[in-house]
């Protein structure tokens, strides 16, 4: 009986000890308590640290504005894959004018090619296809490709906002700054 | 002559073909068990795929990719559970053999009393987990993994693939909204399958192989299993090539492949091809049909069925259950009916708010 109560310290109010008891398990009590605490201090700060881990000292992202060159570096009626790599941005020339394509595609985010050929954007992750304009009429993605904003700068350069998006279903291409013309 | 063969099978090939091919294979499967699981109908069926293979590996394409590091596991796959199911589904049917002329069943007949898990099933499980680690030892020896450049978010390898084990989530993801396909379906599956000793409490049979008295459970089983996953990776693995697109097994993955997809929403469908109204402006009024239709296939079998052939299962499973089971049938029917919708009707979504990114 006596062994049983020391064991299991969560349940103390089990038969009424003795005094030599008492103190062993007050003893035994308060070492349990230690150990807890330090237990928790313990994973505080393992957590801590780990959560440190989450936010990078460095991010290496490329900024969300950049300059494009001039207008006249683009080819009417060519998909500009130049910026693919660095911004993640399709430069389009139209008769009309420029747009910036997002390379993200929208049904899970992978990036479509260019096909020249066919002249569509094509996923290969799940097959998904758009349009040069960036309207999707193929596979599963649900939305067109965003587009970003256009604009010209001061020293005649074209400027790519990517933090301004565009989206087709909301009607924010007729938006003046989602196209730029030339 | 195996030319031949080769270029009629490319030409038969096809996400529908195969597709319907498994079903069918399935059908045969569960209404002929005595039959498929006989001696002569697995060995003819071993037969079938070890001459399909046999022939295939004349051919240089077919070769390269069976024998990639990657897709070994998976050619090896087709064979563990071709084999465990061919050999389950004999043990059933050897016992509603017995049960039928009334003798005890195989289990029954070997002792009545219940065995301990330690040491026996431990024992046998141990012996096996042995052997599998000699088979991943030996693999990971023989089979390199390969290395490629490091990851590039603008860059996507043409065809990106899944780890294999994903290849079937791949392939459902070309038919449903990353949120359907990617966390509803999954979990789904896994609450599903954890809710199955909650739903089926019958303890009758239980303790031993047996078909007939437990075809439901089983056909369904094999069906999600064998049909909606495994048929899956195997599809993803092997003949999806670059852009996703579909390739017969002996045909050359090529880049420009062409192969028209154009698909709509019901929609667009309903408003602008059948009724010529042209699309309603708010989102409700345009989704409105195809939201009908999804609460439609959810109620009205269930309540149909309750009321006529499954009034008994209905009876027995009281409502709750019931319906939850009937929810989580329907669910998983949807994931054919979706594809064959796509394949005829170039159906992309049944109801398409990507306004909120809620796409059915
Ligand atoms: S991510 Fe592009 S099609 Fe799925």
């Amino acid at each position: 009986m006596n062994e049983t109560s020391q064991a299991v310290p969560a349940k103390p109010q089990g038969s009424p000890p003795s005094g030599a008891e008492k103190i062993g398990r007050r003893k035994f009590l308060s070492w349990f308590g230690l150990a807890w605490v330090s237990f928790a201090a313990a994973t505080t700060g393992a957590l801590s640290i780990v959560l440190r881990y989450l936010f990078p000292n460095v991010i290496f992202e490329p900024p969300t504005n950049f300059k494009a060159g001039f207008p006249g570096d683009y080819e009417i009626g060519v998909v500009d894959e130049r910026w693919k790599e660095k911004f993640g941005v399709w430069m389009v020339r139209s008769p009309e004018g420029l747009y910036a394509l997002s390379t993200v595609c929208t049904h899970l985010g992978c990036t479509p090619n260019w096909l020249v050929n066919e002249s569509k954007f094509k996923c290969p992750c799940h097959g998904s296809g758009f349009y040069k304009s960036g309207i999707n009429f193929e596979g599963p993605a649900p939305r067109p490709l965003e587009r970003y904003r256009v604009a010209l700068a001061e020293d005649g350069q074209i400027l790519v906002d990517k933090s301004r998006k565009f989206q087709q279903e909301k009607g924010e291409w007729n938006n003046p700054e989602s196209f730029l013309p030339l | 002559m195996i030319e031949l063969f080769k270029e009629l099978v490319d030409a038969v090939s096809s996400p529908v073909t195969i597709f319907t091919g498994a079903v069918v294979v399935f059908l045969l499967f569960v209404t002929f068990p005595r039959q498929a699981a006989s001696k002569g109908g697995g060995l003819t069926l071993l037969f079938l795929v070890l001459a399909f293979f046999g022939v295939g590996l004349t051919d240089k394409h077919f070769r390269s990719i069976v024998s990639a590091p990657d897709n070994v596991p998976i050619v090896g796959m087709i064979f563990i559970f071709g084999y465990f199911t061919w050999y389950a589904m004999r043990k059933a049917v050897e016992n509603d053999r017995r049960m039928e002329k009334g003798e005890p069943t195989v289990e029954q007949a070997e002792t009545n009393d219940k065995v301990l898990v330690f040491p026996y099933l431990i024992f046998i499980e141990f012996v096996v987990a042995l052997a599998y680690a000699v088979g991943l030892v030996l693999w990971s020896l023989f089979l390199k993994a390969p290395l490629e450049e490091p990851a590039n978010p603008t860059v996507s390898p043409n065809p990106s693939k899944a780890p294999w084990y994903f290849l079937g989530l791949q392939e459902m993801l070309v038919y449903f909204d990353p949120w359907i396909a990617g966390v509803l379906l999954p979990t789904l599956i896994i609450l599903g399958l954890c809710a199955i000793p909650y739903i089926d409490r019958d303890p009758g049979n239980s303790g031993f192989y047996c078909y007939q008295k437990r075809r439901l459970g089983i056909q369904v089983y094999l069906f999600g299993f064998w049909v909606l996953w495994i048929l899956l990776i195997v599809v993803g693995t092997f003949l999806r090539g670059p852009n996703w697109n579909f390739f017969g097994p002996f045909e050359r993955w090529d880049v420009h492949k062409v192969v028209p997809l154009v698909n709509v929403n019901l929609s667009d469908l309903l408003f602008i091809k059948w009724l010529g109204w042209g699309l309603p402006k708010e989102w409700y009024l345009r989704e409105a049909p195809g939201i009908l239709l999804i609460f439609t296939y959810l109620i009205l079998p269930p309540a149909v069925l309750a009321k006529t052939v499954l009034k008994g299962l209905c009876k027995k499973l009281e409502p709750v259950r019931y319906s939850i089971l009937m929810f989580l049938l329907l669910v998983m029917l949807s994931l054919p009916i979706k594809m064959y919708l796509r394949w005829a009707f170039n159906l992309k979504y049944l109801v398409a708010i990507p306004e909120f990114f809620f796409n059915i």
